[in-house]
């Protein structure tokens, strides 16, 4: 019988603006906090997995952290897909621990992203640092939010989306930040305060950006015959799958169509679930437009009917299908390219029955999305209780 | 059209993409296109994305096209961009079908719209180095 793998040990740093923690500073952090949640010896970590990161050049980020953390992992990983790298990631651990190569799979990633330098920077940084391409792109002044505003626009042209539709996504995540203690930006905001927000780069206003903060998370992944001595039930993965459709954004002629149709296909039917089977989606938005769109590739909606989607708070708590339950990129903390892995943690923190005030009933099923670059790479994961 | 003052990152040509800026500096604009099934493409690839084929060759377009979509900056990147604020970023569908990156200039931003019809012009911004950009046709 195959070897199962299941999450056993969550953990994340404070989030927000944590002066004084360097990038491996946070993450030991996070690491500490998620060995304490599985119960295991730290000196039983035998895999590591990392992202890399974007403040320090780290020539093989695995080998800084293990060395940082000071163990001897027999299998080492850096896993870059940009903002997917963290679902990736667990994947990846996931199959290193079921192929035997490892027994316990420590994934980790997070940077001090705001306090390393100023704001300013951090967005010209993101914005010359490959979303935009060096010759074709970056000569035109893109910021980061001009990519997704590309696809926002033709969004609301091919299917009437509004910028009321694309705000109410940000103030959901806000709410849901309201109830995440750890979560970076937690005063409510309303529809009205999204649109009169700065505009950034049309149609996309200040309040439809992720933020920029300073975090790290981490997760234990080891084997369910493993599981017997440890404090938590694991939580298993029962479907992903990857897709890429298109690397930058300017010679894409699909715009408001993404990979992520691709790899919500294959995580389905690996998973042998259907969408209305999902009992919360934690799905990354970097801006506003991202979830609208990510909701329509995932089929939680028809192509075009997004927006539409996310009015009326159904994708809040208590609606028809809570999104991003931490608050996500938009409120929760984004420290840049380490910033979708919070979402996995989200995912199995609501599976375990264990997010407190935002806990979603009874949730069994949950399905955790990534996207890279500017909507390129798709990595999708369905995670559940059981490991059916 | 000059702007000896423009100070905004310049691309650095590369084997790949050299042929592609030095059409520019003549104020043409030349795409790679399959010898096999006689599309275009862009951005330069050794690998012609429609059928597969590897023997490509550059030809000059028509430099006419379409906004496919576009964005209007307020909040530039770097300071280099300060000055041109508020600018429009397109993606501009050229009639014989590639995609591409560049900004709409000599037309007040607020009147931007998808499908207008634009078509190329050049801004040389450094010594031997021009970019194309795209007024309204």
């Amino acid at each position: 019988m195959r070897r199962r793998a299941g999450i056993v040990g969550i953990g994340e740093s404070r989030v927000g603006r944590v002066s004084g923690r360097s990038a491996l500073q946070l993450q030991s952090d996070a690491v500490l906090a998620a060995v304490a949640d599985a119960g295991i010896k730290f000196d039983d970590i035998d895999g590591l997995l990392t992202t890399p990161v974007r403040v320090e050049h780290w020539n093989m980020p695995s080998g800084v952290v293990a060395n940082n953390l000071g163990i001897r992992p027999r299998f080492l990983s850096t896993v870059d897909l940009a903002g997917a790298s963290g679902v990736a990631m667990v994947h990846q651990a996931v199959m290193a621990v079921e192929s035997g190569q490892c027994d316990i799979a420590l994934c980790v990633a997070g940077q001090n992203l705001l306090s390393h330098r100023s704001r300013d920077e951090a967005v010209k940084s993101m914005a010359e640092s490959g979303s935009a391409h060096p010759q074709f792109e970056v000569p035109y002044g893109p910021v980061v939010p001009s990519l997704y505003a590309l696809i926002a626009q033709r969004h609301m042209h091919e299917y009437g989306t509004t910028p009321a539709q694309l705000a109410e996504v940000a103030v959901t995540m806000r709410r849901h930040a309201g109830l995440n203690p750890n979560a970076h930006k937690r005063d409510p905001i309303t529809i009205a305060d999204v649109l009169g927000s700065r505009m950034i780069s049309s149609p996309l206003h200040m309040l439809d950006c992720a933020i920029v903060s300073d975090g790290a998370a981490a997760a234990i992944v080891t084997t369910e015959d493993r599981v017997a001595d440890m404090k938590r039930r694991p939580i298993f993965l029962l479907g992903q799958g990857y897709g890429l459709r298109h690397g930058h954004i300017g010679d894409y002629k699909q715009l408001t169509t993404t990979g992520a149709v691709d790899s919500g296909r294959d995580a389905f039917a690996l998973a042998g679930v259907e969408r209305t089977d999902i009992d919360v989606a934690e799905i990354y938005d970097c801006f506003t437009i991202t979830v609208i769109v990510e909701l329509e590739d995932l089929g939680f909606c028809a192509k075009g009917e997004g927006g539409r989607f996310v009015e009326g708070g159904r994708i809040g708590l208590g609606g028809a299908l809570p999104v991003t339950t931490h608050g996500g990129l938009l409120s929760g903390g984004h420290p840049g390219l380490p910033g979708g892995f919070f979402h996995v943690i989200e995912g199995v923190r609501q599976l375990r029955g264990e997010a407190g005030e935002r806990q979603v009933a009874d949730a069994e099923l949950a399905l955790v999305h990534g996207n890279g670059g500017v909507a390129s790479v798709h990595c999708t994961l369905i995670l559940g209780n059981s490991r059916n | 059209m000059t702007a000896s003052s423009d100070r905004r990152p310049f691309p650095i040509p590369d084997p790949a993409t050299a042929p592609y800026w030095a059409a520019a500096r003549e104020h043409r604009l030349s795409m790679t296109r399959c010898e096999t099934c006689g599309e275009f493409h862009f951005y330069p690839r050794p690998i012609c994305p429609h059928c597969g084929g590897a023997r490509l060759a550059w030809a000059d377009v028509s430099g006419n096209g379409t906004i496919y979509s576009f964005t209007v900056v307020q909040r530039p990147p770097s300071p280099a961009f300060t000055d041109m604020v508020p600018y429009v970023v397109a993606i501009v569908a050229l009639d014989e079908g590639p995609h591409l990156m560049s900004n709409i200039v000599d037309c007040p931003a607020k009147q931007v719209r998808i499908g207008m019809r634009v078509r190329v012009t050049f801004l040389e911004i450094r010594e031997g180095l021009s970019l194309p950009l795209f007024k309204v046709a």
